[in-house]
């Protein structure tokens, strides 16, 4: 059984298609790895055994039969709880839906029961994707399975964290700041944001519906691209998705190489508040490159240092519009409702009740930026940020075929440490910001351990819009050169459970 | 609440001068809701037609439907409109159960038609040019029925439940520049304006514009300022004033309310007011503590629009005649006062009355049978003539009846009667009922002679000359043939066997 | 620029419809203080003549076909009403117009 647990996606789709595995046996081991250690990590909030075992037998129904199997049928994963699920509760890590069970799929949801994957439940995260380390939960912080009492990162830390303890050998999650890259990276996992309207939003929860966007989360740069080729694809439900053929991830993933390109390393991802063992790894990552045969650019982005700030006036804006349908009319928790108090007092006991702090602090934040008088100072403004970035981005990439930088500037902090502290915990992000202002590319993949904490650290590599498969491209390159310099994946190192 | 002892209208102009805005909603004609594909047919059960995007359930996103943005263009530019060339949604942000998502997906700064005109015409026949700032594209809201008050209404209510099937709906808000120099005239300027633009959506054919149905409504916009003022009063905000009626009579009444708080040395504030339909007066809403502050931005779930300006053109090319500029022509060809064409209007009956002489009819016959018989069923029930269940074909056939003689005007009110109850068309009611006119030569012969044989005396007078006493005879007649009878023919009878010339 | 006052993040609870206790009003006020304080610093871009981005893609018109898909059935559009009545969602007293 933990033979099993320990295979890629990739080579759990052969073994089903060849015979040699039953999806059933695959998802029994998974559902066995989450019994046995999730009550220590808490990745889950909701198993589907049942609807996981049923589309389990159907893929095996399907074999029997002789019907052609699609690369990840059989394969189990973990839904981040941001994304619909007709029949199965959706809380997006909040009281306020607590108990909510969406009459719809998201296409996310879809797509991925018609290719056959067997999604064994719903992952912890932080309450409407605010936050960078899951401890923004309603429903409890998760571990980071190398060390419990550290954060898994954030918002996604429930789908990291079941990749990092084998509970799943795929997840998704959603990146509206460095919500799949930053778990990826302090897990020692893989984690691709695509580009902005490359998988569809419809039916996943809306925090910030100009940056949000899904994405594959895998513990191999190839089970990545497989499943970002699953989920990717225009959608006539969501107006922001791109009509064009999806980049052709896989085949990008299965040969790797840099070997003539031009890698940039942007200045302003450095210096203050970057951990040496962080900035040591990634140096060594960018040695390796050269010695792979690319050739280094240095870069400038003078724009980018307002990444952060336009970040949280822009995000939080969105918000607190998208979250004010939370209002205990509809659906979803209703609070002092006793036949005397009016519609509009019993929304404001609801959502003070249903919403936890960060929530709260961003809604208030957000009202703020956007009210009469303060709108060109701060939205109108951060919006012209956003303009700088993507020119700097544009001009960036006349110079270089991909940007490398840390995707984070420390290693998973403990839980507890920056849970009060919301400046110190948006820092988290510094480095992914930029790309989801600009809606181009990114993938984060490990590149070592650092010396002074033993400690994953993250890679980020940054693409153009639409330019996904470059990520493959070159992250399979490194992750290969990496494998073959540690001897296995940096993942046998974690502690086991 | 004070009640302020109104000024009368006259004295009201005498010392200001009005200026009015108004803003009409209209509800499109489109198969689907505006972003999602939920149909929009009336009567549904409730919650029937909702889906999760206008349901605003997580996770749910919003597509235009591309019908709303041909129907605003084209209203747009039938209001003689610049089209823009790029323009966005925004989202209207407040809170009220009626709309599931908290926002109204509306646009703001960047409407799709701007700076256009619409000319009405009064009465009289001058023509009045409003200017028009704006047409955007928004959304409708839930339906909420208030429950536990004692008047249904949403004050004093226990609870409220909301049907949302009309969430959603494609709304197109049309708003005037401020509306100077009518005067005296601006009630019925006000009134002849939102005639005028239901007249013409219904041209376009973008929506039915009912009115009593909630498909148009109009909130007006008053404030007044003393002669020669070149400054705009305060102005009050009167709200859904739906009917044309109501429109001109709110106007009159917030003229003569503004004049008696201003020249008794009060202020007005800037508030809304509701129309009652019982008395025509209005009164002051809720006062909120605090200025709404809708926090408008661009809708991110939303691409921009930028409509192709081949596809203006050939949008424009399509226009049809302009509802003023065919009236003038029908009431031409008729032969019709601007008076009566007005009449005809307001009634609702300008179409069926064209449509009924494509149908054969002549033009005087068509025009009478709706503004007579039918306009006055229709009052009757309280409900439009476009409602009646009568088609102009049926209408037409009936006035080919009586042009032929086989019925007169009393029989073709009860074939019209007949049509009405579901009887059958004209020629089966007539044959069921036995309306024809008696046309039997003996027997109304006969029935002549007896109406002389009993009334010898008034057969002397006619015979003496008194001609005029034959209506008695004929009346007579009428009477034995229980009305079957052509009265012209009848008279011509008698005065035939009494051997006097008519 | 800022220095936002607990009176400020009383309002912005208001129109947030947050009913916030009186110690999270003094706690947000020093917390938004902060936040404001650091993210205050793209108004250094105020004044430069640069258009503003509100969506990442340069995407313009799309639309879908005025036809109707199957909506939801009411059971099911109820089915998380946290109260019904008469296949409605039942909500408190709405503060009325008038
Ligand atoms: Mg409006
Ligand atoms: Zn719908």
């Amino acid at each position: 059984m933990t033979d099993i647990i320990k295979l890629t996606a990739a080579e759990i789709a052969a073994k089903i298609a060849a015979g040699e595995l039953t999806a059933v046996e695959v998802t029994e081991a998974h559902l066995a790895r989450i019994e046995a250690v999730d009550e220590k990590v808490h990745a889950f909030l909701h198993i589907d055994r049942e609807g996981a075992l049923a589309q389990a037998r159907a893929v095996d129904a399907k074999r029997e039969a002789g019907e052609e199997l699609g690369p990840l049928a059989g394969v189990p994963l973990a839904l981040k709880d941001i994304f619909t699920t007709e029949g199965v509760p959706t809380t997006v890590g909040s009281k306020i839906l607590e108990g909510w069970i969406p009459p719809y799929d998201a296409t996310v949801t879809r797509k991925l029961k018609a290719a056959g994957v067997v999604i064994l439940g719903k992952t912890n995260m932080d309450e409407f994707a605010m936050g960078s380390s899951t401890e923004n939960s309603a429903y409890g912080p998760t571990g980071n399975p190398w060390d419990l009492t550290r954060v898994p990162g954030g918002s996604g830390g429930g789908s990291s964290a079941a990749l990092a303890s084998y509970q799943a050998p795929l997840a998704i999650g959603t990146d509206t700041g460095g919500s799949i890259r930053q778990p990826a990276a302090v897990t020692g996992t893989v984690g691709v944001k695509p580009t902005y309207g490359g998988v569809s939003r419809y039916g996943m929860v809306a925090f910030s519906s100009s940056l949000d966007q899904g994405g594959p989360c895998a513990r191999t740069v190839l089970d990545a691209a497989l499943l970002h080729e699953v989920i990717a694809g225009h959608d006539p439900l969501d107006s922001t998705s791109i009509d064009a053929p999806v980049p052709p991830v896989v085949e990008a993933a299965r040969s790797g190489s840099v070997a003539g390109m031009r890698v940039g390393v942007v200045k302003q991802f450095s210096g203050e508040g970057y951990q040496a063992g962080v900035v040591q790894r990634f140096n060594e990552s960018v040695e390796l490159l050269e010695s792979l045969g690319a050739t280094i650019v240095e870069l400038d982005c003078p724009s980018f240092d307002l990444g952060l700030s336009a970040y949280y006036l822009i995000a939080p804006s969105e918000c607190s519009s998208n979250l004010a349908r939370f209002d205990a009319m509809r659906y979803g928790l209703r609070v002092g409702d006793d036949g005397t108090r009016s519609a509009e007092d019993v929304t404001a006991l609801t959502r003070e009740a249903g919403f936890g702090d960060e929530v709260k602090r961003r809604i208030m934040l957000g009202t703020y930026a956007l009210s009469s008088g303060y709108y060109d100072a701060y939205y109108g403004s951060a919006q012209k940020v956003r303009t700088l970035i993507t020119r700097d981005f544009e001009k960036a990439f006349e110079q270089v075929d991909v940007i490398v930088s840390p995707t984070t500037p420390t290693t998973a902090f403990p839980i507890g440490e920056r849970a009060d502290d919301p400046m110190a915990m948006y820092l988290a992000d510094l480095c992914t910001i930029p790309t989801n202002l600009a809606g181009n590319a990114a993938m984060s993949l490990p590149c070592g351990l650092a010396p002074e904490d033993g400690l994953p650290v993250g890679l980020q590599i940054i693409a153009p819009a639409m330019k996904d498969d470059r990520l493959y491209k070159v992250g399979a390159a490194v992750e290969a050169a990496f494998v073959e310099r540690w001897g296995h994946p940096l993942l046998e190192e974690a502690p086991s459970l | 609440m004070t009640v302020t002892e109104l000024v009368s209208y006259e004295d009201a102009l005498a010392a200001y001068d009005p200026v009015m805005g108004l803003e009409v909603h209209v509800e499109l004609g489109t198969k689907t809701k505006m972003f999602c594909g939920c149909s929009t047919e009336l009567g549904a059960p409730p919650n029937s037609q909702t889906c999760p995007t206008c349901l605003g359930l997580p996770g749910s996103l919003p597509v235009v439907n591309a019908i709303g943005i041909e129907s605003a263009v084209k209203i747009g530019l039938a209001l003689n409109c610049e089209i823009a060339e790029w323009c966005r949604f925004a989202r209207k942000n407040y809170f009220y159960p009626d709309m599931p998502k908290n926002f109204q997906t509306s646009q703001y700064d960047e409407p799709i038609a701007f700076n256009g005109y619409l000319d009405v015409q009064l009465e009289d026949g001058e023509v009045f040019r409003v200017e028009i700032e704006r047409a955007h594209m928004e959304e409708d809201t839930g339906k909420s029925l208030h429950v536990g008050g004692a008047t249904g209404r949403i004050h004093g209510a226990s609870h409220s439940l909301l049907d949302y099937n009309r969430a959603g709906i494609p709304l197109i808000e049309i708003v005037t520049k401020p509306i100077e120099g009518a005067g005296e005239r601006a009630p019925e300027v006000a009134k002849a304006y939102v005639a005028e633009l239901r007249e013409l959506i219904k041209a376009l054919g973008v929506s039915e514009a009912r009115m009593e149905q909630g498909q148009m409504r109009c909130d007006v916009n008053l404030s007044l300022r003393p002669h020669g003022v070149e400054k705009f009063g305060t102005r009050s905000e009167t709200k859904n004033v739906n009917s044309l009626r109501s429109v001109e009579r709110a106007a009159r009444f917030e003229v003569q309310r503004h004049a008696a708080v201003l020249s008794s040395g009060g202020t007005i504030i800037q508030e809304t007011r509701h129309f009652h339909e019982e008395d025509g007066s209005t009164t002051s809403g809720r006062v909120k503590e605090e200025a709404e502050d809708y926090r408008y931005f661009p809708e991110p779930d939303l691409v921009p629009m930028a409509p192709p300006r081949e596809w203006v053109e050939e949008l424009r090319a399509t226009l049809p005649e302009l509802p003023r500029v065919r009236r003038n022509r029908l009431r031409e060809e008729w032969g019709v006062s601007e008076h009566d064409m007005q009449s005809i209007l307001n009634a609702g009956a300008v179409d069926l009355i064209v449509a009924t002489i494509e149908a054969g009819a002549d033009a005087a016959s068509a025009r009478k049978w709706w503004m007579g018989e039918l306009a006055r069923r229709s009052n009757e029930e309280g409900v439009e003539l476009t409602s009646l269940a009568i088609t102009p074909a049926q209408v037409a056939r009936v006035a080919e009846l009586v042009a032929a003689g086989d019925i007169n005007d009393k029989l073709a009110r009860q074939v019209i009667e007949g049509v009405l109850a579901g009887e059958g068309d004209p020629d089966t009611v007539v044959e069921k009922r036995g309306l024809k006119v008696v046309s039997d030569e003996g027997a109304l012969g006969a029935a002549v002679d007896e109406a002389i044989a009993s009334n010898a005396a008034i057969a002397d007078k006619i015979r003496g000359g008194k001609v005029a006493a034959v209506g008695a005879l004929v009346g007579a007649v009428m009477k034995t043939t229980r009305g079957q009878a052509d009265a012209a023919r009848v008279k011509e009878l008698i005065l035939q066997k009494l051997g006097v010339e008519a | 620029m800022p220095g936002i006052t607990r009176e400020e993040v009383a309002h912005l609870a208001r129109l947030a419809r947050l009913e916030l206790q009186a110690e999270e009003l003094d706690h947000f006020a020093g917390q938004l203080d902060d936040i404001i304080g650091a993210v205050a610093r793209v108004s250094e871009v105020a004044d430069q003549d640069v258009p503003p981005t509100s969506h990442p893609l340069p995407l313009t018109n799309v639309m879908r076909l005025d036809e109707v898909r199957p909506s939801l059935t009411p059971e099911q559009a109820l089915s998380c009403a946290p109260a019904q009545e008469q296949q409605r969602f039942k909500v408190p007293q709405i503060l009325g117009e008038d």
